[in-house]
């Protein structure tokens, strides 16, 4: 009998069709981490008694710096949006969530191009006071701290959004028990709100980090030395992929510790709400000096993460804009669009699969597995997109050869030379974030009504449709736009496995940047962060109502 | 099996050159012979990973690059093949081409000094080797060792002065620097024009980018700069090619060798004068005004697939002396 019930709990159609999906999706990094098993000691060495050492430091305080700083931001406007009215609140709560539209590189190019040396304001400095190079201080924006700053403008939304939706969930009913036992205010948040919160928080700040992590093009545009400019210096300066590879998994390993710490700080912790008449808090009316200083400190990240820089694009822009608007860059816009869509609706079914799977069978080899598979959102698009390609082209070259013994045809290459490939490593990569959210939304349901459900009859997939997915409709869909929005900026990937012939804004703005073209490069960047907006604002109408949600199932 | 017949002709390209640097030259061809032809653009190291795991299925014909240690790596790697010679192809220079004829170079591109207009004589500096001197201390502007022309430049040096020069060069010319190098050539000019620094290293097409940029504030910016040419007495400037090679598995071959006369043609050599202001990679070319006003200059004639060989004992040494 426990022979068969062991038996059950292992080999069911969950867990052979998850082992099977986060397979293809490791694939490509668990190439990463083959690469372990060939030592390179002659390179090592090298790279140990020069620089290997600024690798490690600038990527962790680049990481923890920018997970601070989101933290900081981001829950301080989730908090202000969530619990207190003021005038601008409505227009400012989908405002805060514009930074998400600007991919990182983007935003550190207008800005260097604004505060650089040679730039408009320092020039303006110079020419007012008559100074020169050394009479004045001013802060170096290609640095270690600007690349935190530049991360930090454009990653605090998840830490906003996640906060957000956990301060808004809070029953009114916690902070009317405070009140009666008369605790103020301030002792409230601190004792009752943030650690209610501080899973979703620092699911967010782990995000953030993770993206960091990963990030190539802010810190290769700034000249820092982090594990992903070294990971291309090894593999293309010196010539060694397997070394190469063995940094990016050294880097892998860097996030997995990240996660395991975020795991043990809620592993004791479970907060379920009873997705009933969980009556929202009565946001709080201001007055005073604090009607004032609220809506301008909720306005600061906004004005440098969004406005600035995109008033720098249309600045440029509107110099070059005559000769781009040509028929082939609205297929740009669609090619982007198109895609970025596709992928979104993949890894957010994905993530729904597994993390169901996961709820249904709680059992370790599927939890772990689950696990690798997040861990994708912290390698570097390029090695994903590297790993993709020998795999999918190994594969290719295998169907090849079958079809031509066969049937006397080659098939072409099938994967790796169309947009399977594109979308195998965008879910692969992107996985992370849509689970996040789905997980964080699952888990706020309790299991006891699953149970129910089963007692009275339903079937897993039917309580998933009617049950869960109408009680996490926000969570999905805030999934489902966070990855729109992340392909749509997504890079690396992209310009290594773009079949011919298919290119997409993101492609076009990197190409003409890297070519010292920041102008040209103005209306493509404006074109995704347009495009990117319209996911953010229907997100912001979401969230505003979580509660509508719950009370439909009454 | 038929219907491949049907299909018109084409050319497969992998291109590291930027598709807005190439296409118009490339829809030029399709114009003039009916051949169409595919592009996909990238890093030209993730385009020979490409076409290195795809194996005999490649589609890929011809593989373009902006440096010459990439063809000298593809053709390493065993994915090039030999292109047919051609009355065209007679006409390059020997040295921007492999001895085997796997590829080829279609343009030229100079790495000089550009000074400050201002704060610099022009007859102060002669060679790389000038500044070292402490004279130059913490008053040199140049880019991230991570960038390849940066890498083939002090491959060159060790080709051409041996290791221990080369590494004493580089151990000096970081002393130089009047900051961590950051951003990319037209940062180093900017940084010149504004005072930070006197002396930049760059590629000329980035001057000239600038020069003819309709941005006026870029235009003055450039204009506060000289080019030097260096070493003019000795070994001569430091030079790279873009060039292009024939892919081993190339399933359009004759198309593609067309493409590759058609960029040799008088009229394709002007068009990569004109847009991108890259010196053609034939004599008998004309330079455009604006290349000529940098003036004429005594290049290198190191054996170029040199500078591949010596690629990664470059980056070595330039992590060894801290050049970021």
């Amino acid at each position: 009998m426990k022979l068969i019930n062991w038996f059950y709990s292992w080999f069911n159609i969950w867990f052979v069709g998850i082992s099977l999906g986060c397979f293809i999706l490791a694939a490509p990094i668990g190439l990463v981490f083959v690469s372990v098993f060939f030592p390179q000691t002659e390179i090592w060495q090298h790279l140990y008694s020069t620089v290997l050492s600024d690798y490690i430091l600038n990527s962790l305080v680049l990481a923890f710096g920018v997970g601070t700083l989101v933290i900081m931001i981001g829950t301080v406007l989730a908090w202000c949006i969530a619990r207190y009215e003021f005038t601008g609140r409505k227009q400012l709560q989908w405002m805060v969530l514009l930074p998400m539209a600007m991919p990182a590189y983007i935003i550190a190019y207008t800005y260097t191009g604004l505060l650089d040396f040679a730039g408009p304001i320092q020039t303006l400095l110079r020419e007012t006071f008559n100074w020169q190079y050394g009479d004045y201080y001013f802060p170096d924006i290609r640095s270690l701290s600007g690349a935190i700053i530049m991360l930090s403008l454009v990653l605090y939304p998840y830490v906003y959004m996640l906060a957000r939706t956990a301060f808004s969930e809070q029953p009114a009913g916690l902070e009317e028990v405070s009140r009666s036992l008369g605790v103020s205010q301030r002792k409230h948040f601190i004792k009752v709100v943030l650690p209610l919160s501080r899973p979703a928080i620092l699911m967010g700040a782990a995000l953030a980090m993770m993206e960091a992590f990963a990030d190539y093009g802010t810190v290769q545009y700034f000249g820092l030395s982090t594990f992903t400019t070294g990971i291309f210096r090894t593999w293309f300066g010196l010539g060694n992929g397997i070394a190469a590879a063995q940094l990016a998994a050294m880097l892998t390993s860097f996030v997995v510790l990240l996660l395991i710490l975020e795991y043990l700080s809620r592993r004791k912790i479970r907060y379920y709400f009873q997705g009933q008449r969980a009556q929202q808090v009565n946001r709080q009316k201001l007055s005073g000096s604090k009607a004032f200083w609220v809506p301008f400190l909720c306005v600061v990240p906004v004005l440098f993460g969004f406005i600035l820089p995109v008033l720098q694009l249309l600045n440029w822009a509107s110099k070059t804009y005559s000769h781009q608007l040509t028929s082939e860059f609205w297929l740009l816009l669609w090619n982007s669009f198109y895609l970025a869509a596709i992928a979104a609706i993949t890894a957010v079914t994905l993530a729904l699969l597994f993390a169901y799977g996961k709820r249904l069978n709680p059992i370790k080899p599927i939890k772990s597995l689950v696990a690798m598979v997040n861990l994708g959102y912290a390698v570097p698009g390029t090695v994903i997109a590297i790993g993709a390609m020998i795999s999918l082209s190994w594969l290719d070259i295998k169907i090849n050869t079958l079809t031509e013994r066969w049937f006397d045809v080659s098939v072409g290459l099938i994967f790796s030379g169309s947009l399977f490939a594109l979308i195998l490593v965008y879910s692969s990569r992107f996985l992370a974030v849509a689970m996040h959210n789905i997980d964080t939304g699952l888990a706020r349901v309790k299991p006891s009504m699953d149970d129910a459900a089963r007692s009275l009859g339903h079937k897993p997939l039917q309580i998933l449709r009617t049950i869960h997915v109408p009680l996490m409709k926000t969570s999905v869909l805030s999934a489902l736009l966070l990855v729109f929005v992340d392909v749509l900026k997504e890079l690396p990937a992209t310009l290594i496995l773009r079949p011919f012939n298919f290119n997409t804004l993101a492609v076009r703005a990197f190409e003409l940047a890297s070519d010292e073209r920041l102008m040209d490069a103005a209306l493509p960047a404006l074109a995704i962060v347009s495009v990117g907006i319209l996911p953010v604002i229907l997100l912001t109408l979401l969230m505003d109502k979580p509660s509508t949600d719950s009370s439909q199932i009454n | 099996m038929l219907s491949s017949l049907v299909v018109a002709q084409q050319v497969n390209l992998y291109s590291a050159r930027k598709e807005a640097l190439i296409k118009p030259l490339l829809d030029k061809f399709t114009q003039q012979t009916g051949i169409s032809v595919n592009l996909v653009t990238g890093k030209a190291d993730n385009l020979i990973t490409r076409l290195k795991s795809e194996g005999k299925f490649s589609p890929a014909d011809l593989l373009l690059t902006t440096d010459v240690g990439r063809l000298y790596r593809a053709k390493q790697q065993g994915l090039t093949q030999a292109i047919s010679f051609s009355e065209a192809i007679a006409a390059v220079p020997d040295n921007f081409r492999d001895e085997q004829g796997h590829w080829l170079g279609l343009s030229l591109r100079a790495r000089p000094l550009m000074v400050s207009v201002d704060s610099v004589d022009a007859q102060t500096i002669t060679s790389l080797e000038d500044l070292i001197s402490p004279q130059w201390k913490g008053r040199v502007c140049v880019r991230s060792s991570n960038n390849i022309y940066n890498q083939s430049m002090v491959a060159s040096l060790i080709a051409q002065l041996g290791e221990s020069a080369a590494q004493d060069w580089v151990n000096k010319f970081v002393k130089s620097f009047a900051r961590p190098p950051q951003g990319g050539d037209r940062d180093q000019i900017k940084a010149v024009a504004a005072g930070l620094c006197d002396v930049a290293i760059a590629n000329t097409y980035y001057l000239a980018g600038m020069l003819s940029s309709k941005d006026k504030t870029t235009q003055k910016q450039a204009k506060r700069v000289n080019v030097i040419w260096p070493n003019q007495a000795d070994r001569g400037v430091h030079i790279n090619i873009s060039g292009v090679a024939l892919a081993k598995n190339a399933p359009n071959k004759d198309a593609a060798v067309k493409l590759i006369d058609f960029l040799l043609t008088n009229e394709s050599q002007l068009w990569y004068a004109k847009t991108n202001h890259e010196y053609p990679i034939l004599a008998n070319i004309a330079w455009s005004e604006l290349l000529q006003s940098f003036g004429t200059f005594k290049a290198e004639q190191v054996p170029l697939s040199k500078l591949g060989v010596l690629n990664a004992a470059a980056v070595k040494m330039m992590d060894r002396a801290g050049w970021k």
